[in-house]
């Protein structure tokens, strides 16, 4: 597709949609275009008629109550601790990758031995679901104090890191920046193999050229390596960030449902689930949805735009 | 592209949407069909069909004796058992929401006894009142005075409670008990001085508390305790506001109890916290009396390893629980639902199930034999005890109302606020009461 896309000028390429070959193809993809009108176009549609209604209870009710859920929404101390908890996770989560990434991926790129060891090593935990992830950390990370001590704190305690001894996601506010550490070991072997394409596509003349210049190692990769991956960063970004505004699984199995470690997902899951406030679940997964819309969309329009300039 | 090409594509597509659309109808039809085929004759006798959520463990084993007892009473019903499995019933429940919004309702279901099943399944007119079968079974006479209003509305009694929990129950390590010197507190003074006592011992958490739902135990228990057991029920129906001077009192003993709680207890599931108790790190754990049958499983001797009393203050008061099973309305077999309900509610029936499940029966003229020590004590509370409802097990309020009274108590472990925690009270009754 890129290579097409590459090759051929846009408007060539619109005259050739249509063509006899084309509407095969056409038809082969019409299945899965109707399911995803249906079951996702559809639902949206639904999701935002039921977030207007007053819909409260089993029985269906779609009186129009116009933004009352959302404004509720707006004063509604549990919600704020959802926002709070996920602008600290996603900020812990997206720099941590980030920066572990990177990191990792200058590393290997120095020419390691055994370079393909490493690369699936650090690539394995994102095989793991978040759930499997969860159940271990709960138990490394376990807040218990005092005689109990436990996991991480019990190995800090015995090699004299004392200090570092803490209550991991049971502590007040910053609790969910501990949830996101997993989350940060899950993901940024994967944010590593997006760096390692990027730095790999750097041509070696380049770096090079800079070496003869006088540059120092830092420089080449402050001035010359890092400008030409930004766009890596920007993908990395985006995945990572709408992975994190949709967190549920990793939080469930760590800490399972508490306020203290509420965000709008599970929120979403208990209010319409556990208490029958369709409504107001539904305003929350509109929410949810022009959030993470906010991120993909601005990104999709700047890729779609960078492929038709080329 | 030009525009005819254009307008023939959609032209395709919208055809192929309405053979689509036709399809899926042509089908859903066939499924109800199918669905009446085997349910067809209405009244009819030959089977009956039971949803519930009971698929391992004690719950599961009670059920299939149960189902052995009504084969004996009842041979000519087939009996289908309609379980399903995961999260505590969250699965089932959305199952069930889903036959029933589909019309294709199972005879008979279980669910909590009181609010939970009113407010949801009587507020949308799917289950029928069993008046008529307490009348004809004489259970009324059989079962406690104080429980009837607590299953009903406006007079009907919806549901068939084949076994009781209790939730108020504090349990305890006598070994720490002995060695501080310390008797079982009887009220939340002493409770309360106690664990003051033990903490100046150099025990960091008297009482043992597990993740968010079992600080909502902890709250039902000791409001019931701080304000009695006629406001407590009086919270439920209206007559006594939770912006009272009664609520303040008690929220202020819910800070204090939580005040000498274990910090990592968000982590804790119930069964860690109750092996705090065990372990001797907690004196006391309050959790229901299905504790009992953990510490069973880990081989405990009552009396010896734990032991127990009603919550301080809340003595004479037994703070119930129940699974019970309803009528649906519209049942396909509804004869053979009503057999399974009379098999459910006769001595027979509970006195197999709750054996096995590890509770006591809604009667109080069971087998007293089959019953362990705990049990037998819990048995006797039942029959003389004042009954008051539970609300993290669904008894006093609906669903709706539970969640956000979650919420609210979740909100005051984060910043431990009783004034903001009334107000959110005050809030989740009006929101949804």
């Amino acid at each position: 597709m890129a290579v097409a896309t590459a090759q051929t000028k846009a408007p060539k390429r619109r005259r050739k949609l249509f063509t006899m070959a084309n509407w095969w193809g056409v038809l082969w993809v019409l299945p899965s275009i109707l399911a995803v009108i249906v079951f996702v176009y559809g639902f949206i549609g639904w999701t935002a008629r039921v977030s207007v209604s007053a819909w409260k209870g089993l029985l269906a009710d779609y009186t129009f109550v116009g933004f009352e859920n959302f404004t509720n929404l707006a004063s509604d101390p549990r919600f704020s601790i959802d926002i709070q908890n996920t602008a600290i996770f996603t900020v812990v989560f997206v720099i941590g990758c980030l920066v572990v990434g990177l990191g990792l991926a200058i590393l290997l790129d120095k020419g390691i031995r055994a370079e393909g060891f490493y690369r699936s090593l650090f690539l394995f935990p994102m095989a793991i679901s978040f759930i499997v992830t969860g159940v271990v950390w709960r138990w490394l990370m376990n807040p218990a104090q005092g005689d109990r001590l436990s996991g991480l704190n019990l190995l800090f305690d015995k090699v004299g890191l004392d200090f570092l001894v803490n209550e991991w996601h049971g502590t007040p506010t910053w609790g969910i920046a501990a949830v996101a550490i997993p989350a940060v070991w899950q993901m940024s072997g994967y944010t590593m193999a997006l760096y390692l394409a990027g730095l790999r596509a750097v041509p070696e003349s380049l770096r090079e050229a800079a070496r003869v210049d006088g540059a120092s190692e830092l420089q080449v990769y402050r001035k010359v390596v890092m400008p030409l991956i930004r766009p890596v960063t920007l993908s990395a970004i985006i995945i990572l960030g709408h992975i994190s505004l949709k967190v549920f699984d990793l939080i469930i199995a760590m800490a399972g449902k508490q306020v203290a470690l509420d965000v709008p997902s599970i929120y979403m899951w208990t209010t319409t689930f556990d208490g029958f406030f369709f409504g107001r679940g539904a305003a929350i997964g509109i929410v949810l949805l022009l959030s993470v819309a906010v991120l993909v969309i601005p990104y999709l329009w700047y890729t779609l735009r960078q492929e038709s300039d080329s | 592209m030009s525009m005819k090409k254009a307008a023939r594509f959609i032209a395709v597509l919208l055809a192929l949407m309405l053979v689509a659309a036709a399809c899926g109808d042509d089908s859903s039809s066939t499924t109800a069909a199918a669905g009446t085929d085997d349910t067809t004759p209405a009244g009819d006798a030959d089977a009956v069909e039971v949803f519930s959520w009971w698929t391992g463990g004690g719950e599961a084993a009670g059920l299939d004796a149960m189902i052995a007892v009504f084969a004996t009473t009842d041979p000519d019903i087939e009996f289908i058992n309609s379980a399903v499995a995961g999260g505590a019933g969250t699965n089932a429940r959305a199952v069930l929401a889903s036959r029933l919004q589909a019309n294709d309702p199972p005879d008979s279901w279980q669910g909590h006894a009181g609010q939970e099943l009113i407010g949801t399944y009587v507020a949308a007119d799917q289950i029928e009142p069993l008046n008529f079968l307490y009348d004809q079974e004489g259970w009324l006479d059989v079962m406690p005075e104080t429980l009837i209003p607590l299953i009903s509305k406006d007079g009907n009694i919806f549901s068939v409670p084949v076994n009781i929990h209790r939730a108020n129950v504090l349990w305890a390590n006598p070994t720490v008990l002995a060695d501080a010197g310390l008797e079982i507190p009887t009220t939340l003074a002493e409770f309360f001085s106690a664990m003051e006592t033990l903490k100046a011992g150099g025990m960091d958490a008297p009482l043992a508390m597990g993740e968010q739902w079992t600080a909502l135990h902890l709250f039902e228990t000791i409001m019931l305790a701080s304000m009695g057991p006629s406001d407590w029920t009086g919270l439920w129906d209206g007559t006594v506001g939770w912006d009272s001077a009664a609520v303040t009192q008690g929220l202020e003993d819910f800070a204090t109890a939580l005040s000498y709680t274990n910090d990592d207890a968000s982590a804790l599931s119930w069964q860690d916290a109750g092996q705090l108790v065990l372990d001797g790190d907690s004196a006391f754990n309050i959790m229901g009396d299905w504790a009992e049958g953990f510490y069973r499983e880990l081989g405990m001797e009552p009396n010896t390893d734990y032991v127990w009393a009603p919550v301080p203050g809340t003595a004479g008061n037994f703070q119930f629980l129940s699974d019970s099973f309803v009528l649906a309305k519209g049942a396909p077999h509804r004869d053979a639902a009503i057999a399974w309900l009379t098999v459910a509610g006769s001595n027979e029936g509970q006195d197999a199930f709750n054996p096995v499940k590890g509770s006591i029966p809604a009667r109080n003229d069971a087998d007293r034999s089959l019953y362990g020590e705990y049990l037998l004590s819990a048995m006797d509370d039942w029959a003389s005890d004042t009954v008051v409802g539970s609300l993290t097990h669904g008894v006093v309020a609906n669903d709706s109302w539970k969640s956000e009274i979650d919420s609210a108590v979740g909100l005051f472990l984060i910043d431990g606020d009783v004034a903001t925690l009334q107000t959110a009270l005050v809030a989740a009754q009006a929101a949804s009461g």
